[in-house]
Order: C-alpha cells, then structure tokens, then sequence
C-alpha cells in the first residue's frame, strides 16, 4: 500500500509530538487538565495513526501485540498494587497520605502512580482493540 | 458571544444529526458521527470541561471512528437494509422519550446558578480543602484520583474487561485452527 509522500513524511514529523503530548498530559495532570485516561488514548492514537500510514506490521514491529496484552492488566495491577503499599504503611486501602515522607508528597505520589495504572491500561487496550479488528480482517 | 457560539455550535449539530438519520450510506454515516463527536468537543469546551472536552474528541471523535470503519470494512456492509417496517413504535418510542427528558428539565434548576443543589452538597468541601489537603491544584484530578480513587479503580477495571473481551471474541486464531481440522 503505497500513499501519498506528504502523508508519510508529515505523519513521521508529527508522530513524536503526538506522544509527547500524551506524556504531558499524563504527568502535567495535577496542574492542568487530562490525566491518565486521555493520555493513554492520545498515546494509543499514535500507535494507530502510525499503523494506518505505514501498515500494521511496521507498527507492531515497533509495540508487538504481546507488549500490548500485557499492558492491559498490567496498568489495573499497578493501581491495585498502590492500594497495596497502603495497607503495608498501615493505612486504608487506596490512602495516599503515608507513601511520601510527608502527607502532600505522599497524595503527589500515589495520584501519579494511580494515573501511571491508568495510561497503561487504557494505552493497552485501544491498541488491543484496534489490532484485533486489523487482524480479524486478513 | 459565549451565547453566538453556542448557537452556531448546537445548531450545526442539529444539522449533522439530520444529516445521520437522511444518510443510508454507512460510511458517511460514521464519518458524520466523528463530526458530531467534534462538534461535542466544541461545545464542551464552551462549558468548560476540558477533561470530557479532551476524551470526547480523542475517543470520540478518532478511535471510535477507526473502529466503526473497521467494523464496516469486516461486515463488508456499504449501506442501511431496507427493512419494509412500520415507523409507528420507533417513532412513538423516540417522540415519547423525548418529550419525557423535556419534562425532567422543568425539574431542574436553572443552567448556571450558584447555589444549585450540585453546587452546595459537598463541591465546596472539594473545593476549599482539597489544595490545603492535597498540594494538587487541579481540584477534579484531586477528585478523580484521590477521594474517588475506588470509583477510577473500577473504572479501569471495566476499561480492562472491555479490552480482554474483544481480545478474546476477535483476536486469537480460532480461524488457523479450524483450518487445521478441517484437514485431519
């Protein structure tokens, strides 16, 4: 499938910037808006543009189905496993007072590792998604 | 002028959904449901919600529409069936649930209004102690990820239940292995 030299060249020129912003939303979250859910599919869009200009096979070289699969829970263990470390600190399930060496950094703390869950599933699994209709289609 | 682009908005709205119900060609269909998801964006912008503002035009607007053509591209379905039906329940369905929802805002408090009941229940609690609390500035990421920190644990279970279930209805290689049958 060969397409247009613009949409290639300008794809390419855009693709970092693309997840650069989906970065920036994620950790600039406690300043502005976005969070982890809108970084993720800004992030998974990537993926996605990047495998409709260039085919499927050159993106999942890139980020392989099985990364993919294991994004998926990998991101609900992550935010599972925060409330964990409370418990261990002695605190309620999901308390992100005790993580830091004081109260506020400990709330900056587990709202990042919590949204860290979040990208990481949500990124997972619009990528999923997608790669599964793509595949079904051969 | 919030008033004019608020007009334009809803009104180019109104005119795409008309465009979706006339439309029998799928794939005008989705793309017109991308727009409308844009113009969704737009309008809540004006309202200040940036956050759905972000998620309505980035899933909204991109991945449900890559996925939609997907689907019509799997179903190889280019336009609507005809289906030689009477209108009368689709129609006295939608009129009735319309007109219910017109009802229920009569209810409601007027749009914008300080001490509407949403706005003195516990938002100022939120407001006014979640920075001294927290550290956070941005007071709905404070909500979303602290005091509702269970509600976004579920939220991401649903999302990762949803990714498995289509991994397991489309992906796989249930094909492969039929073939693989039907040759022994």
């Amino acid at each position: 499938m060969k397409l247009d030299l613009i949409l290639r060249v300008t794809t390419k020129a855009i693709l970092p910037f693309i997840l650069l912003f989906a970065l920036y939303v994620h950790f600039h979250g406690d300043y502005g808006p976005g969070g982890g859910f809108q970084a993720g599919v800004i992030a998974a869009g990537m993926v996605i543009l990047y495998s409709i200009v260039f085919g499927v096979e050159a993106a999942q070289r890139v980020i392989s189905q099985r990364l993919v699969a294991t994004m998926v829970p990998l991101g609900v263990l992550i935010y599972g496993a925060t409330g964990v470390i409370s418990f261990l600190y002695g605190a309620n399930y999901l308390d992100y007072g005790v993580l830091g060496h004081d109260s506020k950094h400990g709330h900056h703390l587990g709202i990042l590792l919590v949204e860290s869950g979040v990208i990481i599933t949500v990124a997972g699994t619009m990528t999923a998604i997608f790669y599964a209709f793509v595949q079904r289609g051969r | 002028m919030e008033l004019y682009i608020n007009m334009a908005l809803l009104t180019m709205l109104a005119a795409v959904t008309v465009a979706i119900i006339v439309q029998r060609d799928l794939f005008s269909v989705v793309i017109l449901s991308g727009i409308y998801s844009f113009l969704m964006a737009s309008v809540l912008i004006v309202l200040d919600a940036v956050d759905v503002a972000m998620t309505e035009a980035s899933v909204g607007a991109g991945i449900s529409t890559v996925v939609l053509i997907g689907t019509l591209y799997l179903t190889g379905q280019k336009r609507e069936l005809n289906y030689h039906r009477s209108i009368a329940v689709p129609l006295f369905v939608s009129l009735g649930t319309g007109a219910m929802l017109i009802w229920g805002t009569w209810g409601l408090p007027a749009f914008g209004i300080q001490d509407a009941p949403v706005h003195t229940h516990i938002a100022p609690t939120f407001l006014l102690e979640s920075i001294p609390e927290t550290g956070v500035p941005n007071v709905v990421t404070t909500v979303l990820a602290d005091y509702r920190s269970f509600d976004t644990f579920g939220e991401t279970t649903v999302i990762f239940t949803a990714g498995l279930g289509v991994m397991l209805l489309l992906g796989g290689s249930r094909r492969k292995k039929k073939k693989g049958e039907t040759k022994s």
